[in-house]
């Protein structure tokens, strides 16, 4: 190919000078993997008709070591995440922006295919990367590749999601397996051996959260359980709303394989990462029609019940999230402050 | 001669034990005028008589003191006036609060001999009590400690009772939970038919397994002698290997006891004694140990079940596996309905679950206490200190206590457990909650450990915030070593410390679990320590021994440790989950490098082929090594006397190598620490100087017979816990001591 993409050739801190180089990189790379109108009018800001209404934005900077994973990479990821942190708001995704720090020396090759891959999984979401912005940092200064993706979205008439609307007696819903993004990651960093290949789940939710507000539109709270895991999303919101929750683990959906490395690296599923999954809180009479209507989605397929909302409690009380585990004990599930430091030994 | 006054002040636990009574009987048998009455101090009692009456008084207070009084202290000092009328016991007036609640206490001889003796009206009643035995705080519903505040106010007295509790000159005189069969709770059983007592006894000799509704909480029981009715608990309970309680009338029959255990076994606490086994004992009972725990029975009820029996029975708690006991009728028929055959309930509700408290003897015959609850709680410690300010120490995880000090005194809570299971977590609360309107008690400090993911230290954290009382994080080994000092009496000075444990978050942020400190409670310098070995998968390695293994001759060899390991690889899992393991060590996944005492024991074991897959409940590795050591008494390898393990491990495998029996090589390996520690120890101190020795390793008694020995040798002076445990169960009273006199972590 002719252009920049020559074999071997690496962002240089002229990429990121304002000059040819720069108009080069965004042409090349850029326009041609997001191309879509609202991009193409080519102005530094975003124009979008949007009709009267409430409007979610939502923002995420990733960082992720490595860049490519196993089901996935950086740019793809960025677009998940901040598509699904816009629908956990009840919001349907209208546009994304997206800026880019580059470290210098990051091979143009590997800059390709992630914005081939982020381009891609925006057309697939059918949301635009409507604006965008590149910087070019020193050796050193970033590791690689750092894309901060914004935003926004718009939410439908009558839907009213807030941790604040979590009551007792409301089911806890799944959308899938636990861990799989977190061990992937984990796994291809390390270089840990597993016998199979773990796959991050990331994947962007909007679609499914649209027909499940469509079908419930009482439905309490989203919630993408990632960084921290469903411990740390389920917490939070125990805490958010004052009340207990419980769940029972023999119903919380983990993969095989992902279960067995988790075993070895002495880490637990229910506090690791996820990408594409999420946690619905809704009356207990409509759990089945939700929990069917998340089946019919490819993200949802493993979709489950997983526990129930209790007792209204005061904030702040330790151990306000429990697990009925699987020999029938009940055990507080907490939170993990910072790294799975090990507690007992 | 002319009569004297003479004012006696009595401070201690003398409130709910019959003290009054005791000092009015005394009084008018001595022709001593006046009166005796509680206060907020403890007991007043103003006499007048001649000189030697007085003195006498004076002399027998201190001396014949009911069973469950503790005197810390008699003031005495001369009173103006004249004595009058009769001698006479007065009602506490407004404002004296009478709060404390004695410990709950084994049924005394008296009683006894009454549910025995078929003329007496209380014979063959399983509720019977006095001012000198039954339940306390296990019934206690609030302050102060009176009947009405109990959960035999659901009981009113009847004639008889009645005028028992009115009369001083009866032993029942105020004796709150008093109950007869006419009057009091019920005994009754589900299940079976008939006499509760008879039916069960008829089901235990027939191998089943009956729940019975006990002091503190529910017990499992089966016959202890049939070992198929054990392995039935055992797989009923889930509960693979972990040691099972055995009450019986004769210890005698299936353990060693020696006169102190003997003394230890009959105490109003009546606690389970760790005991060497002899005789006929299924192994079941107990897998791969030489002692077993043994108590006598504690209650009426378990007294007529013993003597209907007639021999041993198991007695273990009445739970799930590591859950909490039941202590409710409803909850004990639900969670129990797949485990018991049947149930031996009655109707006096257990307020607060109390587990058997647990000790050990140490080689002179001197208690080691591993787990304090019922018997001992809530009994305070004195301190070596006055005037400490109100201070709450909330614990640890496992093993978690909490405990409040003021004053000179330490009121150290009950062992509650692992407060990541829900229930337990709850009771922690619950008992806090109690304790605090026990002893009337605001916090102007919280302590807690370092470590922020502790449910406890979490706990603390609330509190402090809804007190406004002050935060103080406390390193885990320092709260360890002001445990030991402050149950010692230590003075504050510098001392060393040797503490080993499973592990605990050191100042600097690092995982600490063998550690040699110096200093005291305003402070310490780790002056040494146990080389640090990767935790491989964190709390993993806890439960699967292989991992400490492999860490361990990682550490010691480097990469080549495969050709060093020879046959102990066989112990190791097979190569791709070894490969994983060592790709884990060598990218830091869940590896963090700790010094922990307890990992190396694990370690050790998993080498001579004890438990290296999987154990089934925290030490059993461990506590198997320990054992197998006892009968030997093996020199130290001829090894540097350092914290760093090279050189054991060498000879380790070399003895391996050349067939030397593990029995020996397990001995050997307890006296290469204990030499390396004392050598550590007199290397940080002065001679004549304090070893402090504490953290839960310290449970184990080979280690600590030779540690002392060694220490001892060295010219210094071994100093071992004797009123709370060496494990966690004891970091609330050194973190509490430790903040109480000002040390601020934040
Ligand atoms: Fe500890
Ligand atoms: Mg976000
Ligand atoms: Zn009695
Ligand atoms: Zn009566």
């Amino acid at each position: 190919m002719s252009g920049i993409l020559r074999p071997g050739a690496a962002v240089e801190m002229a990429h990121g000078g304002g000059g040819m180089a720069t108009t080069r990189l965004i042409r090349e790379i850029f326009a041609r993997h997001f191309a879509n109108p609202i991009l193409d009018q080519g102005h530094d800001a975003a124009r979008l008709n949007l009709p009267h209404g409430r409007i979610v934005m939502s923002t995420d900077a990733h960082v992720i070591s490595p860049l490519e994973f196993p089901g996935g990479d950086i740019g793809s990821l960025a677009v998940h995440g901040t598509i699904n942190d816009v629908a956990m708001g009840g919001a349907v995704p209208v546009a994304l922006s997206a800026a880019f720090i580059i470290e210098e020396g990051l091979p143009l090759e590997t800059l390709d295919h992630i914005a081939a891959s982020m381009g891609a999984a925006a057309r697939k979401a059918s949301v635009p990367i409507a604006t965008g912005d590149t910087k070019v940092v020193e050796r050193g200064a970033a590791d690689g590749l750092f894309i901060t993706t914004t935003g926004i979205g718009l939410i439908p008439e009558g839907i009213e999601i807030a941790p604040e609307r979590i009551a007792p007696g409301m089911a806890i819903l799944l959308s899938g397996t636990l861990g799989d993004h977190g061990v992937a990651i984990l796994s291809q960093r390390q270089g840990l051996a597993f016998g199979t290949t773990i796959e991050s789940d990331s994947a962007a939710l909007h679609r499914m959260v649209g027909d499940m507000l469509a079908a419930a539109p009482s439905i309490a709270c989203l919630r993408d359980p990632t960084r921290g895991g469903l411990s740390a999303t389920l917490n939070e919101l125990a805490e958010a709303a004052g009340v207990s929750m419980t769940l029972k683990e023999a119903a919380i959906p983990v993969r095989p394989e992902v279960a067995g490395a988790c075993e070895l690296l002495g880490l637990d599923p229910i506090h690791i990462a996820n990408e594409g999954k999420l946690v619905c809180i809704c009356p207990p009479e409509q759990a089945e029609a939700v929990l069917n209507i998340m089946r019919a989605h490819p993200e949802g397929r493993d979709a489950a019940q997983i526990g129930a909302v209790g007792a209204h409690a005061a904030p702040g009380t330790p151990g306000l999230l429990r697990m009925e585990t699987l020999i029938g004990g009940m055990r507080v599930v907490d939170w993990l402050a910072g790294e799975q430091l090990p507690r007992i030994c | 001669m002319s009569a004297k006054g003479l004012s006696i002040r009595v401070r201690g636990t003398v409130q709910g034990v019959g003290f009054r009574p005791f000092v009015w009987r005394l009084a008018r048998e001595l022709g001593v005028t006046g009166e005796v009455s509680n206060d907020g101090q403890g007991v007043r009692i103003a006499a007048w008589g001649d000189e030697a009456e007085l003195d006498e008084l004076a002399r027998r207070i201190r001396d014949e003191a009911p069973p469950l009084a503790r005197v810390v202290g008699i003031e005495v000092c001369g009173l103006e006036g004249q004595g009058w009328g009769a001698f006479r016991i007065v009602e506490s007036g407004q404002g004296a609060t009478t709060t404390a609640i004695p410990p709950d206490a084994a049924t005394c001889p008296g009683c006894l001999a009454e549910i025995r003796d078929s003329a007496e009206r209380r014979h063959g009643y399983a509720f019977t009590n006095c001012t000198h035995c039954g339940p306390r705080l296990t019934i206690a519903r609030a302050i102060p400690w009176d009947r009405a505040q109990t959960s035999m106010a659901d009981f009113p007295m009847c004639e008889a009772c009645a005028a028992q509790y009115g009369d001083p000159a009866d032993r029942r005189f105020h004796a709150q939970p008093i109950a007869c069969a006419a009057c009091g709770p019920h005994l009754w059983i589900e299940g079976a038919e008939g006499e509760p007592i008879a039916a069960a006894v008829q089901l235990l000799r027939a191998g089943a397994i009956v729940a019975v509704k006990g002091l503190g909480g529910f017990h499992l029981a089966c016959d202890a002698m049939n070992a198929q009715a054990v392995a039935e608990l055992r797989r009923r309970k889930a509960r693979d290997a972990k040691p099972f309680a055995v009450m019986t009338a004769r210890p005698e029959d299936l353990c060693e006891v020696g006169a102190p255990a003997r003394a230890l076994l009959e105490s109003a606490a009546a606690p389970i004694v760790l005991l060497p086994r002899r005789g006929a004992v299924p192994d079941a009972l107990a897998p791969d140990q030489d002692h077993l725990g043994v108590m006598l029975p504690a209650t009426p009820l378990h007294h007529l079940l013993m003597a209907e029996f007639g021999g041993p029975l198991v007695m273990t708690s009445g739970n799930r596996s590591d859950e909490p006991q039941v202590i409710d009728n409803a909850q004990a028929r639900e969670t129990l309905a797949g485990i018991a055959d049947a149930f031996v309930m009655h109707d006096r509700a257990i307020e607060n679950r109390l587990d058997d408290s647990v000790l050990a003897m140490d080689e002179a015959g001197a208690p080691i206490p591993i787990r304090r609850a019922r018997g001992f709680a809530p009994a305070p410690i004195a301190l070596p200190f006055d005037d400490l300010p109100p201070v709450l120490a909330c614990g640890g995880e496992l093993k978690a206590t909490f405990t409040l000090i003021r004053g000179g005194e330490a009121m150290v809570g009950p062992h509650i457990g692992d407060l990541e299971q829900a229930a337990a977590l709850g009771d922690y609360r619950a008992m806090l909650d109690l304790y605090r309107r026990l002893f009337d008690f605001t916090p102007e400090i919280v302590a807690v450990d370092a470590h922020g993911g502790y449910l406890s230290t979490q706990m603390g954290e609330r509190i402090a915030q809804e007190t406004g009382a002050a935060l103080v994080r406390v390193a885990h080994h320092h709260a360890h070593m002001a445990a030991c000092m402050a149950d010692n009496g230590v003075q504050d000075g510098q001392h060393v410390g040797l503490l080993l444990d499973g592990l605990g978050l050191g100042p600097d942020g690092a995982l600490w679990g063998g550690e040699a400190l110096r200093g005291g409670y305003r402070g310490v310098e780790r002056v040494g320590g146990f080389a640090p070995v990767p935790l491989v998968g964190g709390a993993a390695a806890m439960k699967e021994p292989w991992r400490n293994l492999l860490a361990h001759l990682r550490v010691a060899f480097g990469a080549d440790w495969r050709a060093a390991a020879g046959p102990v690889i066989a112990h190791l899992p097979d190569e791709a989950r070894l490969r994983l393991a060592e790709s884990m060590i060598d990218s830091g996944t869940n590896c963090p490098p700790c010094s922990s005492a307890g990992r190396l024991f694990d370690a050790a074991a998993a080498a001579l082929g004890i438990y290296p897959a999987r154990i089934s409940h925290e030490g059993q590795a461990a506590m198997a090594l320990e054992a197998l050591a006892r009968p030997f008494d093996e020199a130290a390898w001829d090894v540097a006397p350092a914290l760093e393990w090279s050189g054991l491990w060498r000879a380790l495998l070399g003895d391996l190598d050349a067939g030397v029996a593990p029995g020996r090589i397990a001995a050997r390996f307890h006296a290469t620490l204990a030499r390396a520690l004392a050598h550590q120890a007199a290397a940080a101190g002065a001679p004549g100087g304090h070893v402090i020795l504490s953290g839960g390793v310290m449970q184990n008694r080979v280690l600590l017979a030779a540690l002392r020995r060694e220490i001892r040798a060295r010219g210094m002076v071994p100093v071992a816990h004797k009123q709370v445990p060496a494990n966690d169960g004891g970091l609330s009273l050194g973190q509490g001591i430790i903040a109480a006199l000002g040390e601020r972590g934040e």
